[in-house]
């Protein structure tokens, strides 16, 4: 039965340093604002989960929460590099950070599998690419009814998975709509799972078929308005596309980077005074 | 506005685009792909299915996704799906015509690195990495390929294979039990590769207006062969050119200006 608290008590209760957790949401509905409470309760020796480690990931490696990082796609989505995920793998700073890297259809494949209680996925897929030269995760085995040979990858099976949502109503029953990803995945493949949300409703009023976890599978649900930002949330608003850009100058060098973190989230009490501080800011990149 | 005067990257945007046909379905990565697709999808393919790997199918977006995942690749789209769907049901299940991907290497045999440059644990550059393509290499019915060329990207040795073309050449895919085709060409700056029928190497099969075959071998890190029909590839139409431009300067618009990033991939 899902808990309505604020983000600070449901990232206290359920995220603790060493765990597997996962934060997903592919470009849309990622889950920013529960991001920077992980970091601002700094979390360590965390194994970091996400398709695509976006700006979130590239904080939370710079900030030094992560040993371990399972990803398939690291770029800064149509802006360009993740700075603190590229030195962290190229020069080990802050430390140094074991991948366990991945495809896209992989990782999808392998939250299904840790939903289904399955201890692996099976796939068609990396056949000629380096990738298992490099990961031994990744293996093939042969079909016990046609001999094929085909991928097989651990299930994922996060200690907590982490999303944002549009909506939850005051019982804990979430829904979201959109680009969807493999939240709903990930979340049903995880021990805990923690949710933000635009909005608490009395009704969700969601369609018959609509993407809704129920709430005796989510443990916290969180009404964080925005917190997604700089992500989008589909009917609530749109993807701060100038944000995106302005973090290749504000994560590059160290120095700026950890300035900037310490000013805006460890010295900031919540999301809300987080936004209220960018308020002021020009994001467009002409700030100097 | 004329065709007389047009840049190398319109070039090959406009001689990408050309290659995807009417009705086909897409899957298309983010970057010069989706700006290629697009421009198809605005042109002569009116019907074609674009399927970018956030789940949105039958995309119709009327500037280009700065992101893979956008708001308008949804609110456009005949439907969205989670993303295991779109691999599991739509890719692996052999529903796509077309992967079109970029990379930022490629070999002879058009597999290609989107991973690391240098060695994979001690990178001098660490790239984003596979995201879908792996499994579109692998599994759409064929390939199209769209990046800039140059010594540096067109590479010997690739640091890394992230998804295979043709492996080793010859029937090496075939033999690996790839299903799909593999990479049917590879549109450059410069001219339009495809791959030998037999040897599966990649030849010049057609050289945009200006360029010189010096230029290309500059550009080519291996010693680059021709097939025995070189043709000229017809420069950009007024057409073609004015839809470009106007979905460019229609997507500055909503992104601001420069922000559209022509070289990232999915």
């Amino acid at each position: 039965m899902a808990r309505i608290v604020s983000l600070r008590e449901a990232i206290a209760e359920n995220v603790h340093d060493g765990d597997t957790l996962a934060l997903e949401g592919f470009t849309h509905l990622i889950p920013f604002a529960a991001g920077h409470e992980v970091i601002r309760q700094r979390r360590r020796k965390l194994s970091l989960v996400r398709m695509t480690p976006d700006l979130i990931y590239d904080q939370m490696i710079g900030m030094g929460c992560a040993a371990r990082l399972t990803f398939s796609w690291g770029g800064n989505p149509g802006a360009g590099s993740l700075y603190r995920f590229r030195d962290a793998i190229e020069n080990d700073w802050p430390h140094p950070l074991q991948i366990d890297e991945r495809s896209h259809a992989d990782i999808a494949s392998a939250y299904v599998a840790g939903a289904a209680n399955l201890p692996f996925s099976v796939m068609r897929g990396y056949a000629g690419s380096d990738l298992p030269k490099y990961n031994d995760r990744i293996r093939f085995i042969q079909c016990p009814f046609t001999d094929e040979r085909l991928a097989a990858t651990p299930s994922i099976r996060p200690d907590v998975t982490v999303i944002h949502a549009q909506k939850a109503d005051r019982s804990g029953n979430v829904l979201l709509w959109g680009i969807l990803g493999v939240q709903k995945e990930a979340a049903l493949a995880a021990q805990r799972v923690v949710v933000t949300v635009e909005e608490i409703v009395d009704e969700l009023c969601a369609p018959p078929n609509a993407c809704v976890l129920p709430e005796w599978v989510v443990s916290a649900v969180a009404a964080v308005p925005g917190g997604a930002f700089p992500s989008y949330a589909l009917g609530y608003y749109e993807r701060d596309n100038r944000f995106y850009k302005a973090w290749n100058d504000i994560s590059r060098d160290r120095d700026t980077f950890i300035e900037w973190m310490q000013r805006h989230i460890l010295q900031t009490a919540d999301f809300a005074e987080f936004r209220a501080l960018l308020g002021g800011v020009s994001l467009s990149g002409e700030r100097s | 506005m004329t065709s007389d005067s047009y840049t190398t990257s319109e070039m090959m945007t406009v001689a990408a685009a050309r290659k995807l046909r009417d009705g086909a379905v897409c899957f298309v990565g983010i970057g010069l792909p989706s700006t290629a697709a697009n421009l198809a999808r605005l042109g002569h393919a009116p019907r074609v299915r674009l399927i970018y790997e956030s789940g949105t199918i039958g995309a119709k977006p009327s500037v280009l996704p700065l992101s893979i995942g956008d708001g308008e690749l949804a609110t456009s789209a005949d439907t969205v799906v989670s993303t295991p769907e779109v691999f599991r049901y739509y890719l692996q299940g052999g529903r796509v015509d077309v992967g079109f991907l970029g990379a930022a290497q490629i070999d002879r045999f058009a597999n290609i690195n989107t991973t690391v440059i240098g060695a994979y644990r001690k990178p001098k550059t660490r790239l984003p990495g596979a995201g879908g393509a792996p499994e579109i290499a692998a599994l759409a019915g064929e390939v199209l390929i769209i990046m800039q060329q140059s010594a540096r990207s067109f590479v010997e040795r690739l640091d890394f294979v992230t998804s295979v073309g043709f492996l080793d050449g010859g029937d090496a895919r075939a033999r690996a039990g790839l299903p799909g085709k593999g990479p049917v060409a590879v549109v450059t700056d410069l001219c339009i590769l495809e791959p030998d029928p037999a040897t599966r190497e990649l030849k010049v099969a057609s050289i945009h207006p200006g360029v010189q075959r010096p230029m290309i071998e500059r550009a080519t890190g291996w010693p680059i062969r021709y097939a025995s029909q070189v043709s000229t590839t017809d420069p950009p139409s007024a057409r073609e050119l004015g839809t470009l431009r106007e979905l460019l300067r229609r997507t500055a618009a909503a992104h601001g200006s420069g922000a559209v990033s022509q070289n990232s991939t999915a």
